[in-house]
């Protein structure tokens, strides 16, 4: 594909890593577009003139009311229609931290799941406070799953980059519905090692080390880490140890999807 | 509403007083709300939790529940209700709901006290204002809403352990109420009337009845300010309105005037003409630094980043809220600094705090009354700056947490703040005809006579009467406030900005006035709710709001409206030069801009030098002799100034606007101490080489009790030692300056601020290094109950910003290889006097103190050659502890051993005595005589090791393990972490090995 695809960055009230987000897809050969949601509600500005809508990071209104929460009621309220065309068109959706939490509030995360047991009621998730009720910033490591994913697709080893959230302790009503149905995204974790499951590997208690999540499409990627936050080798504190990991590859892959479809 | 009411709700908990101004504020309450508890509670039992804070007090509960709760008003269905809890309140799957009449306590862990607690009305509650927002979206009629805590409290407590435990530990009375069982919510009245404005008769009152006018109305004015005040109005020909009382007072406050710093001071060598002219501002002009392209005129310093981009810089201090309300202090402490630098015009990309605490095991029977117990204070302070730096998307590049028994009445908050703008991009000039625009939320009582309430001294009573004075933040406004003033600074839409901090709009308007006058009609002003003064109006330190003058608002207005900030023209710039305020149909202020500002008469004040006679100390003293050397450097690492802050730095984000090169924990595991942090500012991510801003921080409080002339000099070395590590030119430094002192009317205290700014002075010129900005807190005092003062420990603190050249070429935080050659630059002992060695081993026992080294800027200069060259694999400076720290800081972080020698005997001069201008640095071995050519003070004293153990000669002998129990023995740290690997094998399913 000759035209670089253009990314939408909305940015609610107390959203931010949005300019990095932008360097990132950027980085990654796209365009991007960062809009107040003030403008997209007015319509001056519409989801589906894009090709990728990426959902920031930050405290969308404060965070009031639980995380994420209120950003997702505007997804599902006066922008339901514009995700239900983008969703037909294909188009790849990632939210990182806030923009995962307000995924999973829309419900479009971890969406349809079979469910293995006799619940029979859809398989729910949530992001809760973390398991040591504080805000978190640490580098942690990433092990991708859910490969058959455009967004994962690419990633043949684990990616680093920074957590910082208070709520992000992944919980759902049927872990092994989720995990059955290979929509786990990325765990945290020590390549090489056992599952993590311990803190600070795994540094807000997620069920079954859980970082992140794809929907049923593989189109849509939700995570708590910030992989816009190492893009770029001089953002590794490790970066003099040449330990790897870089996250570049996730945002290229997201831009691949759009030019393979 | 079809809910039943809840009956039992009329009988409010009879220790539920109001407190000082908010006695003014009427409340309605009724009894036709509704109350939902939400499930499952919660149980802190952490060191900050209530459970462990009610042992501080000696009240034991078993078990300490905490259920959020919410009111809501309005004409309700039961459907409704049910939708508003599922929608918005819970969480599916971890949470639940139910009315609070239905809510009893499940049993199982002894006798039960149910207590509630909610926000006084008024305090800003964010929850609420979105439930209401929510609420319309989803068409439910929502009034009012209010969000409190439910706690349940297990165990078999004591008659009254109940008020006792809800007043000491479950509440705040500075912003929350508190009943027994069930709280009614104290919504704000809509009806209420504002009071009229009043003139206060001045004449005939002689200096006490004026002294008494401005005690009475807390306005903190001297009689000789009142009589200038008398005199004014006198040849006005009428009395001052209340507001214009309160206008005076505020920009007359040391809080806004600064008027302790530019007093004429009178010693016995002399007279000194203003401290901020003769020291602070005197050093920036005889240096005279081609960077600094604004220092001590505005919101903050600026100075030239390349040739693009300038940099703001400020610190500021938030003391006396943070004594009061901890979480909302800090929180709009940070909200503040932040401010100061969108003031001109710049974005905020780096956040820094210092925090001074009392010691956290202080006994309860040793607090006085009317104290928060430190704890309690440096819970709510850690968690209020980490809220307001998340929540705007600013990261936390630094900072240190310092203890001291006089931090215990006066905690001290230091909060600071970078900011990036294109050069020249800050427009400073108002022009007559200029609309006046403020941009961001409503006004309250929030903290109306906060200026003048920070410049006096605390007491038993102020936390019961200055109420009003704190507030609470709301970040979210304040980041659409960065994003709004950036988009509007690059559209050109201002003429001049300012921030409104202490004193509201009456410092902010007045201060851009102050030379073409204004006209400000208050009704225009958005109000949280009716019923205030025109005079609290103008007063009201309602956070997140910014002052621009604007030629044509319409393009403003809109692009306010496109980042949702709320944005009203309030009046203009007249040109006229009287600053003239109505309320509607009446005037309440009619002021002359030039007495506003220059009528104050000068202070005259009386400094009484300190002597600083020190006792002599044995030149040999070994260590052994009061304590083995390896507890010695045990007790320093675990000593709470030196210690491992790593869990609290882990609650603030320092990855945010991904520009972070160097962060405050660093090394092999990201856990060793860095002595300086560096970023690359956004908009600078492209320049070949890559460039970077790198911050240090220095105080030297130890020395502050025996010297401050001392402390001035090791705490501006140690902050320009911090930058210089992390990559700085110490030949293109920046430096900030924050004194927190006692009362600056006792001519000692007067006198040691006095040394302290000399020594600044000297320092500045010694290293060529200008101060841009500083900010002073006094009056940190706290009169206890039968009247003896109890001062601040003296407190300097010194912010050093730098530009790294190349970020490519930092050291690493933290040793790198084995076999690789430690060079120490600087002399191979330091001193005594003042050290952290004796502070840990019972007190001062002589010796000198670690004095002024004005050839300390040679090595830094040596030190940064070295880097540039590319020689410094690694490096550490040499601070608290010594020698013996340092190396074992460093050592750990990288997790390597080291074997030094710098002696024949080490004697605790060389393990570790303290001084200025020494560094550790690891060069390859091949390396030396290129070190030493570029280094001539450099002495080659060891090398790194794969043994794990850090050695000095034979005196000390420590293994890595052993380190990082001492240094982390910090609440919340994780021991045994594995450092990081090499990169692991690709995981794909056709062999990980490939």
């Amino acid at each position: 594909m000759d035209r670089r695809p253009t990314v939408l960055i909305p940015i609610a009230p107390g959203t931010n890593r949005n300019e990095e987000l932008a360097l990132a897809f950027r980085a990654a050969g796209a365009d991007t577009n960062q809009v107040p949601l003030a403008a997209l509600r007015r319509g001056e500005v519409k989801l589906v003139d894009h090709q990728i809508l990426g959902l920031p990071g930050g405290f969308s209104y404060g965070d009031a009311l639980g995380a994420g929460r209120l950003l997702g009621l505007d997804l599902t309220s006066w922008f339901a229609e514009q995700l239900v065309e983008a969703r037909a068109r294909q188009m790849p959706i990632i939210g990182i931290c806030n923009g995962f939490q307000a995924l999973v509030r829309a419900g479009l995360l971890p969406g349809d799941v079979p469910v293995t047991g006799r619940r029979g009621q859809g398989v729910t998730a949530n992001l809760a406070e973390n398991e040591n009720g504080r805000f978190e910033c640490r580098w942690v490591e990433l092990l991708p799953g859910a490969t058959w994913s455009p967004w994962t697709a690419g990633l043949d080893r684990p990616i680093r980059c920074p957590i910082a959230h208070g709520e992000g302790r992944f919980v759902t009503s049927d872990l092994s519905a989720v995990e059955a149905a290979d929509r786990v995204a990325f765990r945290y974790g020590i390549a090489g090692a056992a599952a993590g499951g311990a803190y600070p590997d795994n540094p807000n208690g997620s069920a079954g080390d859980i970082a992140g999540v794809v929907d049923e499409t593989g189109l849509i990627l939700g995570l708590m880490p910030h992989p816009e936050d190492h893009v770029f080798e001089r953002q590794d504190p490790h970066r003099r140890r040449a330990l790897g990991g870089r996250c570049l590859p996730l945002f290229e892959a997201g831009v691949a999807a759009v030019a393979a479809g | 509403m079809t809910v039943p009411a809840c009956t039992k709700c009329k009988k409010l908990g009879e220790a539920t007083t109001a407190v000082g101004r908010y006695d003014i504020l009427d409340r309605v309450e009724l009894d036709t709300d509704v109350a939902v508890v939400i499930g499952p509670g919660t149980v802190d039992t952490g060191p900050d939790g209530p459970a462990e804070k009610a042992k501080l007090f000696g009240l034991r509960a078993n078990q300490i529940v905490a259920y959020p709760i919410v009111h809501l008003r309005g004409a309700l269905t039961t459907e409704q209700i049910r939708t508003l809890a599922d929608a918005l309140l819970i969480e599916p799957v971890t949470q639940w709901w139910m009315l609070r009449d239905e809510h009893t306590p499940p049993s199982g862990h002894g006798r039960v006290a149910v207590i509630e607690t909610g926000l006084r009305p008024g305090v800003t509650d964010r929850q609420a204002a979105e439930l209401l927002r929510a609420a319309a979206e989803l068409g439910i009629p929502l009034e009012a809403a209010a969000f409190g805590t439910r706690w349940l409290v297990y165990g078999f407590l004591g008659e009254g352990d109940n008020v006792r435990i809800a007043e000491r530990v479950l509440h705040n009375p500075v912003i929350e109420r508190w009943a027994d069982d069930k709280l009614i919510p104290a919504f704000t009245d809509r009806q209420a009337e504002s009071p009229p404005t009043r003139t206060i008769p001045l004449g005939g009152h002689d200096q006490a009845g004026l002294e008494a006018i401005s005690a009475e109305r807390r306005l903190g004015l001297t009689g000789e300010e009142m009589a200038a005040i008398q005199k004014w109005y006198a040849s006005e020909g009428r009395d001052p309105t209340d507001a214009e009382l309160e206008m005076l007072a505020q920009t007359w406050s040391e809080h806004c005037s600064h008027k302790t710093f530019r007093a004429m001071i009178s010693t016995p060598d002399g007279e000194i003409d203003g401290l901020l002219d003769t020291y602070l501002r005197g050093a920036t002009e005889t240096i005279n630094a081609p960077w600094v392209a604004s220092a001590f005129v505005d919101n903050a310093g600026i100075v030239n980043f390349d040739a693009r981009l300038d940099l703001a810089l400020k610190a500021e201090t938030h003391n006396h809220p943070s004594a009061l309300e901890p979480f909302g202090g800090a929180n709009t402490g940070v909200g503040g600094v932040v401010r100061d630098i969108l003031g001109v015009s710049a974005k905020p990309v780096a956040i820094t705090d210092i925090l001074c605490f009392g010691p956290e095991n202080l006994p309860i029977d040793k607090l006085p009354p009317g104290v928060l117990h430190p704890r309690r204070i440096r819970a709510g302070v850690i968690a209020g700056i980490g809220d307001y730096g998340n929540k705007i998307g600013v990261p936390n590049l630094g900072g240190a947490i310092l203890h001291d028994v006089s931090y215990t009445t006066t905690p001290l908050v230091f909060a600071g703040c970078v900011g990036v703008l294109p050069s020249g991009s800050n427009p400073t000039e108002p022009r007559p005809g200029d609309f006046i625009v403020t941009l961001g939320g409503a006004v309250g009582r929030d903290g109306v006579g906060g200026a003048t309430f920070s410049s006096q001294s605390m007491g038993t009573e102020t936390a019961a009467v200055a109420g009003s004075s704190v507030q609470i933040g709301d970040p979210v406004v304040e980041k659409g406030l960065i994003d709004l003033v950036v988009a509007a600074r690059d559209a050109g839409l201002y003429t001049a900005i300012t921030d409104c901090g202490a004193g509201g709009l009456s410092s902010a308007v007045g201060e851009m006035a102050e030379d073409l006058g204004a006209d400000v009609d208050l009704a225009k002003v958005p109000r949280k709710y009716p019923g205030l003064a025109p005079w609290e109006v103008w007063l009201s330190e309602a956070q997140e709001r910014m002052v621009l003058a604007v030629p044509d608002p319409v393009p403003l207005l809109a692009l306010a409206e496109r980042w949702q900030v709320e944005a009203t023209v309030i009046g203009w710039f007249t040109g006229e030069g009287r600053i003239v305020v109505r309320d509607g149909e009446s005037t309440v202020i009619d002021l002359d801009a030039t007495f506003l500002h220059k009528g104050r008469p000068r202070l005259h004040l009386q400094a009484t030098p300190v002597a600083a006679a020190r006792t002599p100390r044995s030149p040999k003293e070994l260590v052994g002799t009061v304590v083995e050397p390896v507890d010695a450097l045990r007790g320093l690492l675990a000593h709470p100034s030196l210690r491992s802050n790593e869990a609290v730095v882990r609650t603030y984000d320092h990855e945010v606007l991904g520009g972070t090169i160097i962060r405050p924990y660093d090394g092999v595991a990201l856990d060793g101490p860095a002595d300086g942090t560096v970023f690359v500012p956004p908009g600078a991510e492209t320049a070949e080489p890559l460039r970077g801003a790198a911050i240090g921080i220095g105080s030297a409080i130890l020395l502050g009790r025996h010297d401050c002339e001392a402390m001035a000099w090791a705490a501006i070395d140690e902050a320009i030692r911090n930058a210089v590590v992390a990559g700085a030119d110490p030949d293109r430094l920046s430096l900030l300056d924050n004194f927190a002192w006692g009362n600056p009317r006792n001519p000692e205290t007067l006198g040691r601020l006095v040394a302290a700014c000399r020594g600044c002075h000297d320092a500045a010129l010694a290293y060529r290094a200008p101060f841009v900005s500083g900010k002073d807190s006094l009056f940190n005092e706290f009169v206890g109950p039968d009247g003896t003062p109890d001062p601040v420990t003296p407190t300097l603190i010194i912010t050093a910003v730098g530009i790294v050249a190349d970020v490519e070429a930092i050291p690493a935080v933290g040793l790198m290889a084995p076999g690789n050659d430690i060079w120490l630059l600087g002399p191979a002992a330091g001193m005594l006097g003042g050290s952290h060695l004796d502070e840990i081993t019972g007190g001062d026992r002589g010796g000198h103190l670690p004095g002024p080294d004005p050839e300390a800027v040679l090595r830094h200069r040596e030190m940064h050659r070295a880097i540039r060259a590319g020689l410094v694999i690694s490096a550490h400076d040499v601070s608290e502890g010594g020698l013996a720290a340092a190396a074992a800081e460093w050592a750990f972080a990288g997790r390597l051993g080291l074997a030094l020698t710098v002696a024949e005997h080490h004697t605790a001069y060389e393990l570790f005595g303290e001084g200025l201008g020494r560094y550790l640095v690891e060069v390859e071995p091949g390396r030396s005589d290129e070190l030493m050519e570029i280094a001539p003070s450099a002495t080659r004293i060891g090398w790194t090791t794969n043994d794990g153990r850090v050695r000095i000669g034979t005196e000390l002998d420590i293994s890595l393990d052993d380190i990082e129990v001492a240094f982390k023995s910090g609440p919340g740290n994780v021991v045994g972490r594995p450092a990081a690997a090499p990169e692991p094998p690709p995981v794909t399913d056709d062999g990980g090995d490939a």
